[in-house]
């Protein structure tokens, strides 16, 4: 796609460093959420031929594909979208640790896509509710992709209630997602310099739609931290989990192998 | 192709860059392309080209939006566009991508929902004053674009391409795409 970008200064080329501009805050923002999209778009594109039956492996694919276009809006606003997402490194990725998670069972990507989109849905909301004429290129996106990410949360919710009061094994299955995730959720509600959020409100929120949805599913809500006592930080400072370099391997070897390949 | 996230939509355009008539016949041309993945719709029935600007120099800019953030059709879509302005003599035409104000299902205009409703992919229900930004509460209902039987019942959110949805007819089993609801 583009190989410019636009400031208030005019368009420019971007430079030969992919990072091109990512110190401005509205970029960084940019990065943050189009990193968030870019990663659960790979992690959801895993699923495509693997999916329980015919009708979820297009729907997973159809969720990917919406964030895959967010991440190019995203990315294009930093800078080249091809190297932004091939050519970074590990340390560069802004994503939440939560969308880099494994696939794990069924029960866990849908927990997982629960707990996203919740947040995205609120998060765009949000972002989306500003005034026309205060709006950014990335309140531009979040308008646009809300509607779409609605899509996306009904669909986590629906499974989420299959799974958690459906059958024994599923429910066990859906309870342990909804525990091993858990510890990913503070991160969420960490501030992204650059984007005018009420990161409190959103918390509440997210908390209460999220409960909600666990209780009617007959699920548990965990009560433990919402973050590891280990962490040393988070996606958002580019740390990330050791997963994390797996999924960059498998997403970039082609392109690094192969550079500037196109067909 | 640019993406262009903050243009300012022609909608909101100011009067004084009303479309000169060689502007209306390059929109008109632009509209006439057939949409890649539903080509019984041309551009113009989906509502995706927003405006056409020609500059004093020949240039040519054409402002479309996508239906879905990932629709993968919109860049074959430039390019269409690109290559009938093309034989009609603008070699030097520029296709934007604009998001604002987002694309929805209402701007499907009546031919394009009949052509739908023709190649038997129900058409999307008309908005109003339904709650933004979610799915849209099910009380109209489906009609099946085989029997025209109401009784129809929703096999999965998501389907052959980004906008439909899949669904069934109670009454005659048949399964057929729903254009989902967009507003």
């Amino acid at each position: 796609m583009s190989g410019t970008y636009e400031t208030p200064g005019g368009t420019h080329e971007t430079p030969g460093d992919p990072h091109g501009g990512r110190d401005r805050p509205g970029h960084r923002a940019a990065l943050a959420l189009g990193d968030d999209a870019l990663v659960l778009a790979q992690r959801l594109g895993e699923w495509a031929g693997h999916a329980p039956e015919l009708e979820e492996d297009v729907a997973l694919a159809n969720i990917a594909l919406d964030l895959l276009g967010q991440a190019r809006t995203l990315l294009s606003l930093v800078g080249d979208e091809d190297k932004l997402a091939y050519l970074r490194e590990e340390r560069e990725f802004r994503n939440v640790q939560l969308v880099e998670q494994p696939n794990g069972d069924f029960a866990q990507t849908i927990i997982r896509q629960l707990y996203f989109s919740v947040y995205q849905e609120l998060l765009y909301g949000q972002l989306a509710g500003c005034r026309p004429e205060d709006a950014t290129p990335v309140a531009a996106l979040a308008a646009k992709a809300v509607k779409e990410t609605a899509y996306h949360r009904d669909h986590a919710e629906q499974w989420t209630l299959r799974l958690g009061d459906g059958t024994e094994e599923s429910h066990r299955r859906a309870q342990h997602a909804v525990d091993a995730l858990w510890r990913y959720t503070g991160e969420l509600f960490q501030p992204v310099e650059g984007l005018d959020v009420d990161w409190d409100n959103l918390r509440a929120t997210w908390t209460t739609s999220v409960r909600s949805v666990l209780e009617q599913a007959t699920l548990r809500v965990p009560e433990g931290p919402q973050s590891a006592v280990w962490a040393a930080g988070g996606g958002r400072q580019g740390v990330h989990t050791e997963p994390f370099g797996r999924l960059l391997a498998e997403m970039q070897h082609l392109h690094r192998s192969h550079p500037e390949a196109s067909w | 192709m640019v993406t262009d996230t903050a243009a300012a939509s022609p909608r909101t355009a100011p009067e004084a860059d009303a479309p000169t008539a060689l502007e209306a016949e390059l929109l008109r041309l632009a509209g006439s392309v057939p949409d890649p993945e539903l080509p019984q719709l041309s551009l113009a029935d989906l509502g995706v080209v927003r405006a056409a600007r020609r500059h004093p120099d020949g240039r040519v800019e054409i402002a479309l939006t996508p239906t879905y953030t990932g629709c993968p059709a919109v860049e074959t879509m430039a390019e269409d566009i690109r290559r009938v302005l093309a034989e009609h003599g603008h070699r030097d035409t520029a296709v934007h991508t604009v998001l604002s104000p987002p694309w929805t299902t209402d701007d499907i205009t009546a031919e394009g929902r009949r052509k739908l409703a023709e190649a038997g992919i129900a058409p999307p229900r008309p908005g109003g004053p339904a709650p933004s930004g979610g799915p849209v509460p099910l009380t109209l209902a489906v009609r099946c674009p085989h029997c025209g039987s109401t009784e129809t019942e929703l096999l999965s959110r998501f389907s052959s391409t980004a906008c439909k949805a899949l669904r069934r007819c109670v009454a005659c089993r048949e399964p057929f795409d729903h254009f989902k609801e967009l507003l």
